[in-house]
């Protein structure tokens, strides 16, 4: 436990969340990352429907998605999934 | 200072006179399934609520565990909830119980003791709520049909208590007081609503950096409970603590400014007493016994014996203080146990009072009787006999046996 966290007098009662959910960086949890060759990416986008934590996001402007690496918890999913083999899970 | 208001007197037993208080004390939400000695309250309240007289909304339910859960929902959105239970019933709620005190949810709810099976029995022993007193509900045990009108009412107001909020059981002996009819004085409609007030809302700190009152509202979306890790569970599970250390001096204020309306006092609250400042032998009971244990201490005070009675209404929080200070000029003590805990070397309260007791400058001889489980009958010459095992305790300075039974055949 680090000391920045608080004590019994300083959080709400009742298990209230205090924080977002998005506070909590959980895509330091994993081991290996998603990385995408752009070259063999065809954005077909199934990746972006896989991913379980919506850590892949879809920007429509720049025609091409994008990792969260804040989120991604390196499940391998979207590698798998991938129809063309463009996602590499890389130890980190 | 308010004077005593005029009050009506009705034929109710135990589980009516704990419907009538429900039904005056202006609640929202009533969840429970039917189970003996239980069912009067629920088959009342029902019929309140299917002829019009209360403003609430009555939940079927498959179980107690969805009563319960029923309750503790509404009571998250802002409700005012009652719930009614007994033995097989409450072990059912266990998981919720501790749910419900753990979102600090200020649900109210009479427990009808009863025996736990097997072999099965509906009558009434502790073992249903005793088992029950780690899970960080307030547990009130009342003496009469009388006090239990009295102590739901006072119930609404300890856990809605900004310092407290916390689900509170009125605790009730089975038969003895659940179907034993009794003259009840209740108090008018208005003085009871009047004194439960609407219920207040402590402040908490959402997610979105608002500080708003703690319940479920789409206007201030907030997570109440969800998962705990080793990082702050342990701080939540100390809130509930300091609320539990808060509730005493509460509990007594709150009982006194009852008192000032009815007329009516049981002790300071949390202990109750008789005929104890100058007694040399004491017994501690809980509940309806306590009324038996009377009548003997009258009789063994003629024959010029110094006994007297301690009574514990508040079983959570335990009055440790007050316990030390009514005992201090006692010399040997009996705590009857209406429970058994296996292997224990005695029952709960026995345990909950040498502990107590120990912190005390002088220590009285403390012994311990099991007595009356699945509604065995507790006569006055039974008491006799504890308080005559005191005397002997007394004159010979030597204790024979630290945990006996009392009423069982050999």
């Amino acid at each position: 436990m680090t000391n920045h966290e608080k004590g019994w007098k300083e959080i709400p009662i009742a298990g209230v969340c205090w924080k977002p959910t998005t506070a909590y960086k959980t895509g330091d949890w994993k081991t290996y990352k998603p990385v995408r060759d752009p070259e063999k990416c065809t954005r077909c986008l199934m990746c972006v429907i896989f991913c379980p934590e919506g850590a892949i996001h879809w920007k429509a402007k720049e025609n091409d998605i994008e990792f969260d690496y804040d989120f991604c918890k390196g499940c391998g999913i979207c590698a798998n999934e991938c129809p063309v083999k463009a996602i590499e899970m890389k130890l980190e | 200072m308010e004077s005593v208001v005029k009050q009506k007197v009705l034929a109710l037993n135990g589980d009516e006179a704990v419907a009538y208080a429900v039904k005056q004390s202006d609640v929202d939400v009533v969840s429970a399934y039917p189970i003996t000695p239980q069912t009067i309250i629920v088959e009342r309240f029902s019929e309140y609520v299917a002829n019009g007289e209360v403003d609430a909304e009555f939940i079927c339910v498959e179980s107690e565990h969805s009563a319960l859960s029923a309750c503790l929902a509404a009571s998250a959105v802002g409700a005012r909830t009652f719930t009614a239970t007994a033995s097989a019933g409450l072990a059912l709620m266990h998981e919720i119980l501790y749910v419900t005190s753990g979102c600090r949810a200020p649900v109210v709810m009479a427990v009808a003791n009863r025996a736990l099976s097997a072999p099965i029995n509906i009558h009434c022993d502790h073992s249903d709520s005793m088992v029950e007193r780690d899970c960080g509900w307030i547990q009130i045990y009342v003496e009469n049909s009388q006090e239990a009108y009295d102590s739901i009412i006072q119930a609404f107001r300890i856990a809605e208590n900004q310092k407290i909020m916390l689900p509170v059981m009125v605790c009730l002996d089975g038969f003895t007081l659940s179907h034993t009819l009794e003259n009840v004085h209740v108090l008018p409609d208005g003085t009871v609503k009047n004194f439960v007030g609407t219920r207040q809302f402590p402040l908490v700190t959402t997610h979105e950096g608002k500080n708003v009152p703690l319940r479920l509202d789409v206007e201030n979306p907030m997570t109440i409970g969800p998962l705990d890790l080793p990082d702050y569970y342990f701080e939540h599970k100390r809130q509930q603590e300091e609320a539990m250390r808060n509730a005493p001096e509460i509990i007594k204020q709150i009982h006194e400014e009852y008192a000032r309306i009815s007329g009516r006092r049981y002790g300071d609250g949390l202990l109750d007493s008789y005929r104890l400042e100058d007694a040399e032998i004491a017994v501690i009971c809980l509940g309806s016994t306590a009324g038996t244990v009377k009548t003997v201490v009258d009789d063994l005070r003629n024959e010029g014996v110094k006994a007297g009675l301690l009574r514990i209404r508040t079983f959570r929080p335990l009055p440790i203080e007050g316990i030390i200070k009514a005992l201090e000029k006692v010399k040997a003590v009996a705590v009857m146990d209406r429970s058994m805990s296996f292997g224990g070397h005695g029952g709960a309260v026995f345990h909950e009072v040498r502990h107590a007791l120990y912190d005390a400058a002088t220590h009285p001889h403390v012994v311990n009787y099991v007595y009356g489980l699945g509604g065995r009958d507790t006569s006055p010459s039974q008491i006799r006999e504890i308080f005559n095992d005191l005397q002997k305790i007394l004159e010979t300075g030597r204790v024979k046996a630290p945990v006996q039974f009392v009423g069982l055949r050999e």
